[in-house]
Formats: C-alpha cells, sequence, structure tokens
C-alpha cells in the first residue's frame, strides 16, 4: 500500500516537475522579451508595444536565412548561427528605425501620443510581415537535434535545455552590461534622470538608440527560439507574445532589469503550473483554458499590493 | 508664425476628410443607377463573402476567398442571363478574423451594402452570430465550412451549408476513436470557440456511447503555441487517443509538443480544422500516422473536381481546406438565381432550398433546417507526409467516376437490400412487382459488381 503510495505520488511528481521545465522554457522566452520593453521604459517611459513584433521579424529574417542555406552543406548548427546573426542584424536595424521614425519625434509629446504610435508600429510591422512573407505558416527545418532527455521523470528537448541557457546566459550578460561597463553606467543615468545625465556629458540621443538596439537585439535571439522551440513562424506570433512579455515586465517591477527577468520567468511558472492544475484545485469549474486569466489575476494581485512590481522601485513624481 | 500652421493643419484635415467623405459616397452611387433598365439591362449581383483574412487563421480565409473570386470569375466568364439582363457578379471580401465580434460588424456592413447573397463565414464562431443579422435582412447565407449544429436550428430560413454538421461528424469521429482506433481512453482538447467546442462535445457523446473512456477534458484557444502544460496533464493520464477539436494552427504545434513530451503511442486525431497541409508542416515528423476527419469525399472522386483542383492550383497554389466547399456555395446560389430567374433575394430563396445541384464537393440538396442531405464524412491518415484518404463514413453512393471502395460497400448493401425487397415480394405472390424487384434487384447488383471492378481496378 505504501509503495502505491509512494508510486502514486512519484508519478504526481514526475508531473510536476515536467510542469516546472515546461514553464521555466517559457519564462526564459518571457524574460528575454520583457528586457527590451523594461530597459525601454526605463530610459524613456514609453512602453515599446512594437516590441513583439521585432520579436516576430527576428524570428522571420531568421526562417528565411535557415531556409537559403538549407542546401548549402554546412552543419545545422552553423546555419542556425548565420540565421541568429541575420535575424539580430535586421532587429536591430528595425528597432533603430522605429526610434528614429516613429519615437524620437514625440519626445516630448504628451505621455499619449508616443503610446498610440507604438501601437500603430505594431499593426504596420504585423501587415508588412504579411506582405512580405504571406499569411501562411512557416516551419522550422528540422535541422537541428531534436532528442529528448529524461529528467527527474520528465521530458526535456535539446533545443529547450539550450533555449534556458542561452537565456540565462544573455540575461547575465545584460546585467554584466549595465552594472559593470561605461555604457551601462550611462544607461543607468539616462534612466534615472535624462536632462541631468546630459549635463553630465552623455549623449541621450546615442544612449536611446542603443536602448532600442540591445533590446531588439534580445528580441531577434527570442524570436529564433520561439520558432525553434514551436517550429513555426507566423506573421501574427508577436501579437500575444508580446503582450504576456509586457505583463511580466509589469509583474517584475517595470524599468527594473532584474524584475523584468524575475517577471517572465515567474510568468511561465504562473502560467505551467496554473494550466496544469487549475482544473484539480477548482474541482473542474475552472478548466485550463482560464491559464491566460490566472496569470493576469496574479498579476493584478501583485500590482494591488506591490503597485510597482515585485522589485520596482517606487519612483517618486517628478516635481 | 504658429497662428498660420494650425490653420494650415486645419485646413489639410478638413480636406483630407472631405476627400475621404467624398470618395466613399462614390461607391454606391454606381451601383444604385445600374439596375435603371435599358437596351441590353446589366445588373451587378453582389456577392458577400466573410472569412478570417487576417490572423492565424488568414491561410485559410485566403484559399476560402480565392475560392470564391474564381467562382465569381467563372460565373462572369459564362456572360449569363437572369431575368432578361445581363448579369455581372461582383465578389465584396470581408475579413471578420475568425472573431465574433469582428464577424457581426462585418455582416452589417455587408447588409448596407445590400449583398445579393453572402457565402461564409468560415468559422461557426463567427458564422452563427452573424446567420441572424442575414436573416433580419432576408439575404441567403451559404457556408462552406461551418459545422457547428446550432447555425442551422435557430430557424432561420437564409441560413444553409454544403457541409455536413458536427453532430454527424463527431459520431463518426468518436465511433472511429473507439472502434477503429483502439481508444480505450480518450483525451478531448478544444479550443473554445463555438465550432471547437460544439465538435468535441459531440465526440466525447459518441465515445462514451461506445464504450470509451474519457481520460480529461482540457481547453486551449485559437490562439495559442504553447500547449505542453496541458499536455503534461494528459500523459499522466496515458490516453489512447488524444482528439483535438480546433483549427490547424494549433492541430500542428499541439502534434509536435505531444510527441516531443513521450505521448509516443498515443494516436492524434482530429476534425475539418485539421485536415490541412498545414498540420503537417507545423508538426513535421510528429504528424506521421495521424488522423483526420473532413465532411465530403476526395477531390478526386467527384466529377469534375480534379479538373477544379488544377485550376485551382494553378492559380492560386496549393489548396488549403475549404476551397471546393466555398466555390459550391457560390454555384449555389448562382443557381438558385438562375432557376428563379431572379437576382432578387427574396425571389431566390426559396430556390435554395430545391437545389439539386453536383458540385465539387458533393451532390448538394438541403434539408428543410438548411443542412445538406446525406453528407459523408471520410477519413484521413497521415502517410509519408500527406494526408492518404482511408474511408468515407455516411452519405449517398458517389455516381459517376471514380466510385470509392466505400461507396461500392453502400452500393452492394442497397443491392442487397434490393434484392431481399425483391425476395419478399415474390413470397407475397405480387408477380409483377416481385418481377420489377428482381429487375431492380439484378440491375442493382451489376451496378454495384461494376462499382467494386471499378473501385478494385483503381486500387
Amino acid at each position: 500500500m505504501y509503495a502505491d503510495a509512494a508510486f502514486f505520488s512519484l508519478a504526481l511528481m514526475d508531473i510536476f516537475i515536467q510542469q516546472i521545465i515546461n514553464g521555466l522554457v517559457l519564462g526564459s522566452i518571457y524574460a528575454l522579451v520583457a528586457l527590451g520593453y523594461t530597459m525601454v521604459y526605463g530610459i524613456m517611459g514609453l512602453i515599446n508595444f512594437a516590441h513583439g513584433e521585432v520579436v516576430m521579424i527576428g524570428a522571420m529574417v531568421a526562417l528565411a536565412v535557415i531556409r537559403m542555406l538549407l542546401d548549402s552543406g554546412l552543419p545545422g548548427i552553423v546555419i542556425v548561427l548565420i540565421g541568429l546573426a541575420a535575424a539580430v542584424l535586421a532587429c536591430m536595424a528595425v528597432g533603430f528605425t522605429i526610434e528614429r521614425v516613429a519615437y524620437r519625434p514625440l519626445r516630448h509629446a504628451p505621455r499619449l501620443a508616443p503610446l498610440i504610435t507604438a501601437i500603430g508600429v505594431s499593426i504596420v510591422l504585423q501587415n508588412l510581415a504579411m506582405l512580405v512573407w504571406g499569411r501562411n505558416y512557416h516551419a522550422f527545418p528540422p535541422i537541428l537535434p531534436s532528442s529528448e532527455h529524461e529528467v527527474l521523470g520528465a521530458t526535456i528537448t535539446s533545443i529547450q535545455i539550450a533555449i534556458i541557457l542561452i537565456a540565462a546566459l544573455m540575461m547575465l550578460g545584460l546585467m554584466l552590461l549595465i552594472h559593470r561597463t561605461r555604457l551601462g553606467r550611462a544607461m543607468r543615468a539616462t534612466a534615472e534622470n535624462p536632462s541631468i545625465a546630459q549635463l553630465m556629458g552623455v549623449d541621450i540621443n546615442r544612449i536611446i538608440s542603443l536602448t532600442f538596439i540591445i533590446g531588439s537585439a534580445l528580441a531577434a535571439v527570442a524570436g529564433l527560439m520561439v520558432s525553434a522551440n514551436y517550429s513555426i513562424a507566423h506573421y501574427y506570433m508577436g501579437f500575444t507574445l508580446g503582450l504576456k512579455a509586457f505583463t511580466a515586465a509589469v509583474l517584475g517591477g517595470i524599468g527594473n532589469i532584474a524584475g523584468a527577468m524575475l517577471g517572465g520567468i515567474l510568468l511561465g511558472l504562473i502560467e505551467s503550473l496554473g494550466a496544469g492544475y487549475i482544473g484539480d484545485l477548482t474541482g473542474g469549474y475552472f478548466g485550463s483554458n482560464y491559464q491566460d486569466v490566472f496569470a493576469f489575476f496574479v498579476l493584478i494581485g501583485v500590482l494591488v499590493f506591490r503597485p510597482s512590481g515585485l522589485i520596482g522601485e517606487k519612483v517618486s513624481e517628478r516635481a | 508664425m504658429e497662428f498660420s500652421r494650425v490653420s494650415g493643419m486645419t485646413l489639410a484635415v478638413t480636406v483630407a476628410l472631405a476627400v475621404i467623405g467624398c470618395s466613399q459616397k462614390e461607391e454606391p452611387k454606381p451601383q444604385a443607377a445600374a439596375p435603371a433598365p435599358a437596351a441590353q439591362p446589366e445588373v451587378t449581383v453582389k456577392l458577400g463573402h466573410v472569412a478570417p483574412l487576417t490572423g492565424p487563421q488568414s491561410h485559410l480565409g485566403k484559399d476560402n476567398e480565392n475560392a470564391a473570386r474564381m467562382a465569381v470569375d467563372e460565373l462572369n466568364s459564362q456572360n449569363l442571363e437572369i431575368g432578361g439582363a445581363k448579369v455581372k457578379f461582383e465578389l465584396l471580401a470581408e475579413d471578420d478574423q475568425a472573431d465574433p465580434k469582428q464577424g457581426t460588424i462585418v455582416a452589417q456592413k455587408l447588409v448596407d451594402a445590400k449583398v445579393n447573397g453572402v457565402v461564409g463565414h468560415l468559422n461557426s464562431g463567427t458564422t452563427i452570430p452573424a446567420s441572424k443579422i442575414y436573416f433580419d435582412a432576408g439575404i441567403p447565407q451559404i457556408s462552406g465550412s461551418a459545422t457547428n449544429p446550432k447555425y442551422t436550428q435557430q430557424g432561420f430560413t437564409t441560413a444553409f451549408r454544403v457541409m455536413s454538421n458536427d453532430i454527424q461528424q463527431g459520431t463518426v469521429l468518436g465511433n472511429y476513436a473507439v472502434q477503429q482506433l483502439a481508444g480505450k481512453t480518450v483525451a478531448i482538447i478544444d479550443d473554445r470557440s463555438a465550432y471547437g467546442q460544439g465538435l468535441a462535445d459531440e465526440f466525447e457523446k459518441a465515445v462514451i456511447a461506445a464504450g470509451g473512456k474519457i481520460a480529461g477534458r482540457e481547453f486551449t484557444n485559437d490562439k495559442a503555441t504553447d500547449f505542453s502544460a496541458i499536455l503534461t496533464k494528459i500523459k499522466a493520464k496515458k490516453p489512447d487517443v488524444v482528439f483535438y477539436g480546433g483549427m490547424d494552427a494549433q492541430g500542428g504545434p499541439m502534434v509536435k509538443q505531444m510527441k516531443a513530451l513521450g505521448l509516443k503511442k498515443t494516436k492524434f486525431l482530429t476534425g475539418d480544422g485539421g485536415c490541412t497541409p498545414e498540420l503537417i508542416k507545423l508538426a513535421g515528423e510528429a504528424a506521421e500516422g495521424q488522423y483526420c476527419s473532413l465532411p465530403g469525399v476526395p477531390l478526386d472522386q467527384m466529377p469534375g473536381g480534379k479538373a477544379f483542383g488544377d485550376k485551382f492550383t494553378a492559380k492560386y497554389g496549393q489548396i488549403q481546406l475549404y476551397a471546393p466547399y466555398v466555390y459550391d456555395a457560390v454555384m449555389v446560389m448562382a443557381d438558385a438565381m438562375k432557376r428563379a430567374n431572379s437576382v432578387d433575394s427574396a425571389k431566390f430563396l426559396p430556390e435554395i432550398g430545391k437545389t439539386n445541384y453536383q458540385g465539387v464537393s458533393s451532390k448538394i440538396s438541403f434539408d428543410e433546417k438548411g443542412d445538406l442531405k446525406n453528407g459523408a464524412i471520410s477519413l484521413y491518415q497521415v502517410k509519408a507526409g500527406k494526408w492518404e484518404y482511408l474511408e468515407t463514413m455516411g452519405g449517398a453512393p458517389v455516381e459517376a467516376n471514380g466510385t470509392p471502395i466505400g461507396a461500392a460497400k453502400d452500393a452492394v448493401q442497397e443491392a442487397a437490400k434490393a434484392t431481399a425487397e425483391a425476395a419478399k415480394a415474390t413470397g407475397s405472390a405480387a408477380k409483377d412487382v416481385a418481377k420489377e424487384g428482381v429487375k431492380a434487384g439484378a440491375e442493382a447488383v451489376k451496378g454495384a459488381a461494376d462499382a467494386t471492378k471499378a473501385a478494385v481496378e483503381k486500387k
């Protein structure tokens, strides 16, 4: 009888660990995209709704390059890396252009104008992608090793392991950049107070452009990860992803880099565990179709008790 | 300086608005002027078409629109004369984004544009609310893909569909899952759309009726891409079959993630929403050996089906899913207009109900609710990266070329019935009736034998 109980709880443990792994993979992607939102908000006070579309463009460009190189005879990893490089370059260009064309002219406009512009840019990018790459789904060619591994009773694919590791590396790299380099210091100064930073000799135009560029580069990596993990890229894929990543950034404390990472991972875990256990917890009343609602409930709960997010700082109103 | 800039801007904005306003007014005017009878009067028939042209299902929506456009082009090239006037068909294609809210807005837009008929929508979730708007305006609506039973249960005389509904499809799928797929435990996922939910409910009923057990019921939505959470939950229950009620945009990634999570021996079954080449593309290797159902019979088993397929593929590329049905829907509407000898909605609406038309998707006739009569459901399996036809259940036996094995089976069954009736008639000593019965039986048997021979030869 005890053996049965042990077996039963072991099976439950397997499921729990699987959900944790699912959540970590999802969360890593959310974290990478959330970083873009949070950096731009920290520097400019603007929510760049077009960021999700930058992720999508990264995925599409990477896929296009990979498909071009499929018959070249290069090993799969090399093809993917070349695709990644192309995606990063393309997204950097897109991010830079968006900032210059859509946001810079509105830098001193009331807060609503750049917000609406951001939504407009998002729609423009979506439809541009639809015109360039068509409406159909693009499949990610199976050139990466997709072997499954058993970890503590759960299954994880090599792509998923790569996602978690690469996302962690990139986040670490960004933290080092922000806290250990001159550029990082300039970015932190601009985030704190742009006018004073300018007085201190920081070229805030350059810093803002660089922020967009770095955020977009991260978005390109995230885009490639998403299309590799789910094997599809579609011109519409940035919409929901952007929304969730924005939620993650707010959950962690928007404007706070560590907050975006924490929020992303947390949101991924909440969604995964929520979808897995919500049915059982509510006795079947709420099914797994409420997983998004669950995530937003948590967001509301956090904001009620900590309005600036989990580790966000209380920003005092400018005098 | 500030003054002139502000007034300049205001002037520019006003001019822009005026231009936009004027151009919008110009459109309906020529249409209103057209029906004025002249020497050889010309009348423009406006057909509305609605499908998701943007969003995750846009590849299916565009497929529908292409089929409707092809049908309209064909009709225009025939230079039809209806009611003594030359008829020119015009397609008003709209986008409802598979969103019920958008669907009703677009429906009202079409009603205001005074269309003569509507082909669409694509999703049941948008077709059902829109059908009320079309019914109130008296505009006939034929859908080529909405399979939820509620569509024709509302009592709207304007609602028709050229595809069997989900009561039939769910029943066929449920029986198939339990019997042919040896599914003792079945897990069900649906996308909570009107279509997905409806089909999954019917499937669940059929599985329980056939003696299967439901391992669990999970949900997602029609924009999701990540299903690892719900698939992990299902994995714990170790089902034999996983059924998904929803579209290929989710079904494809779902199969892939299912296999990646280790559900290797579990079979995947889906309805017509997933019976597309896109699903195979999205799922990759994981799609091999999975099943789907599609109302109707394969295109090359219908007279004119292969010709339609070739023409469509040459013009628009690979058929995604519902193109043949939408094409038939437009043709049925035109056929009704021809028979009523009028393009007026009120006049040709009753004729739609009396349709008896050989389409490229099936033989089309409607019952009193607007459902397709004798609709068949075909089952397909992925073999070597393509959907291979397995069998057809239900429906009338196919006439003319290319009789499938299933219809041959039906024909033999009918022949056996006819012979049995003939035997009964002989037994009751009504000699003339008996003779006729035997003749009919013999003819039926001959026909069935020919059909079987043809099918066997084909195989």
